[in-house]
């Protein structure tokens, strides 16, 4: 099956080849900071997890979301899933690889990365997290390819892969709360010390993720013969109306916490993040931004007429997006370390190299995604090794 | 349902298969092994059973009593001076009042008193939130209660650094080498990498000598035995007020600050 990627037309390879660039400057610049050290980054001893932790932070929830396509197909038998469920879980494998790639960039030392292993520490969340990401990896290619390769036969999937499909919805949900739990168990960080810390991933996980799917399945679209149809796209926007809603509830949430029990250490944050504190504010434009964004999106989304329009169903979707990529691939983890235990204010920005190696890891992400989806759509079309598709 | 004695055979040797893979795994997971906490005391070393610091305020008076703790320390443990905040280094270092106890801040304290400087370490907590989050034990703690941390096993993550409530943890953004004065090689310089810490100078205790901020502290700073009765920590902790860091979190902080008593010092 996997010869399908290898077949197609100028514009899948120049897709591939300006992604394959992209990762090529990355990782030279990655070299350089491996014989650098992490300071080539914005980083510093106060704010000491910066973009690409955030980025991680992000992408799992982009990952957990191939749940929200799951449940309804497998546990509820939605037939109209059945086409748009694959695009889901190979989101997934896309999205989970990027997750272990930021990890990986962001370790001073990576190539003691196996010490993870050979000194396993459950005590540590980290430890945990690197255990539910590499399984979820794995169950969601086995899940995706076996499934994918059935339609290709047109037989049934094998019997043993439902086992695995339904254990793939309580692991989509680990995923993200043990994410939340690094947050969310340490003393003194006040704005991450929360209880709703998992829950709020989740919502926003499932509102960002199935965006970007709505996005990607209309791409998709576009580009190829592959129509997902009407109805799924309609039903997932459903499902990313209700989380986003959820997910600002949630956030209002913390908000009057913060706010009402006017205890400073709550406070602190909030106030850095959307006020600017003691002069400092490089995150304030940004952080309304996202409010912005999140009203916009609710609006549109919420409104039976706007929903189902495309147009606007698109521009709530990237509303959406970017919001919630604000909102935790930014905001969450540096307005964590603002102010600092001492109660200092020390800022972060992301330097050029820090970036662009951000860039070329989601860059690998979507030439994984283009490759999977690539085979996808060829499957689909029925169309056999050797005939280009655009 | 009869079973001949291949087919038992065959179960048998599967069972015992698995059996024997599961303790293994599990062995591997769950085995103690030689811990990097394990050690013996060698003769003439100073022991406890809990070490603690009590740094006693009215002592520094002078900025040259701090410079010269810090000084002492820095040195010894080839600390480089970086020279900007963002990639800095630092293993005992000083803030005021307010930032120190967050949360207690008082504006009507004496002036002179709002900008003191206080003395700050890691606080070798009894309940330390770096050794709990290390994905790698490369942080670990002693029996005699010092939180170390193994260079040489620390993978980067810097997950020590966000559990840590007091700010106590530096990482080498970049080659520390360069930025060494004079290098002592009785203590091994760090790589780029890796976090670093306050170690209550193990390797001098080991030794029979007290730390070397401690030496140079004119009495400043007093080190030992939280667990002995007779101990001059607890005695001046018996004597004085103390307060310690953050105590509220739960962590079991083992610096205490006595910082009433001396009031015409301040």
């Amino acid at each position: 099956m996997f010869e399908k990627a290898l077949v197609g037309g100028r514009r899948y390879w120049t897709l591939v080849a300006v992604l394959l660039a992209i990762i090529g400057i990355g990782f030279l610049v990655y070299l350089k900071q491996l014989s650098y050290g992490l300071g080539i980054t914005g980083m510093s001893r106060d704010v000491s997890w910066g973009f690409y932790i955030s980025q991680f932070t992000f992408l799992v929830g982009v990952a957990a979301s191939a749940v929200m396509l799951v449940i309804p197909y497998y546990l509820h038998n939605y037939k109209k899933f059945s086409k748009i469920v694959i695009l889901g879980e190979f989101l997934a494998v896309s999205a989970v690889t990027m997750c272990i790639l930021f990890i990986f960039v962001d370790m001073g030392q990576p190539m003691r990365i196996m010490n993870v292993i050979l000194h396993p520490t459950p005590n540590s969340i980290l430890f945990w997290d690197s255990v539910v990401l590499t399984g979820y990896l794995l169950l969601n290619i086995i899940i995706g390819w076996t499934t994918l390769q059935a339609e290709w036969k047109e037989t049934a999937p094998p019997k043993w892969v439902k086992p695995l499909i339904y254990l793939s919805i309580p692991w989509a949900i680990s995923i993200h709360t043990v994410t939340a739990f690094i947050y969310a168990g340490l003393p003194g960080r006040h704005f991450w010390l929360t209880a709703i810390m998992a829950a709020r991933f989740l919502a926003s996980a499932f509102a960002s993720g199935p965006a970007l799917l709505i996005l990607l399945a209309l791409i998709v679209r576009k580009y190829t013969s592959f129509d997902p149809g009407r109805e799924p796209i309609l039903a997932i926007s459903k499902i990313v109306a209700y989380a986003m809603v959820t997910n600002v509830f949630f956030f209002l949430l913390e908000v009057f916490t913060a706010g009402y029990s006017q205890v400073p250490g709550h406070l602190g944050s909030f106030e850095y993040l959307f006020f600017g504190l003691e002069g400092h504010g490089k995150l304030v434009p940004l952080m309304w931004i996202s409010i912005l964004l999140a009203f916009i999106a609710i609006v549109l989304l919420v409104i039976p007429t706007t929903r189902r329009h495309e147009t606007t169903l698109t521009v709530a979707c990237i509303a959406v997006f970017i919001s919630l990529w604000i909102d935790k691939g930014f905001g969450l983890v540096i307005g964590g370390f603002i102010p600092n235990p001492l109660e200092r204010v020390f800022e972060y920005w992301p330097t050029l190299p820090e970036f662009i190696i951000s860039i070329a890891v989601w860059a690998t992400g979507f030439l994984i995604l283009t490759i999977l989806y690539k085979i996808v759509v060829s499957v689909r079309e029925g169309i056999g090794p050797g005939e280009p598709v655009h | 349902m009869s079973m001949d004695r291949r087919e038992f055979l065959k179960i048998a040797g599967l069972a015992g298969l698995g059996l024997g893979i599961g303790a293994g795994a599990s062995g591997w997971i769950f085995s103690r092994g030689l811990e990097a906490s394990d050690f013996i005391p060698s003769p003439g070393a100073l022991t406890a059973k809990r070490w603690a610091m009590v740094v006693v305020l009215s002592k520094f008076k002078t900025e040259d009593d701090y410079k010269r703790v810090i000084k002492a320390c820095h040195k010894f443990h080839n600390v480089p001076d970086i020279g900007n905040p963002k990639d800095e280094i630092k293993w005992i270092w000083t803030d005021t009042y307010e930032h120190v106890f967050v949360g207690q801040e008082n504006e009507y304290l004496p002036e002179a008193f709002k900008e003191k400087p206080f003395p700050l370490l890691c606080n070798h907590c009894t309940n330390a939130p770096c050794v709990r989050v290390c994905p790698t034990k490369a942080t670990f703690k002693r029996k005699d209660g010092i939180t170390m941390q193994d260079y040489h096993r620390c993978i980067g993550c810097r997950f020590c650094m966000a559990a840590c409530p007091y700010g106590a943890r530096s990482f080498n953004w970049r080659d520390p080498r360069p930025f060494i004065k004079e290098t002592n090689p009785t203590f091994p310089t760090r790589t780029k990498g890796v976090v670093e810490k306050c170690t209550y100078c193990v390797e001098l205790l080991e030794k029979g000598e007290m730390p070397k901020c401690v030496q140079a502290s004119n009495g400043g700073l007093i080190f030992g035995d939280l667990q002995d009765p007779n101990s001059e920590v607890r005695k001046v902790l018996s004597e004085n007020f103390s307060m310690r860091r953050k105590a509220e979190l739960g962590t079991g902080p083992s610096v205490f600050y006595i910082i009433g008593g001396g009031e015409e010092d301040v």
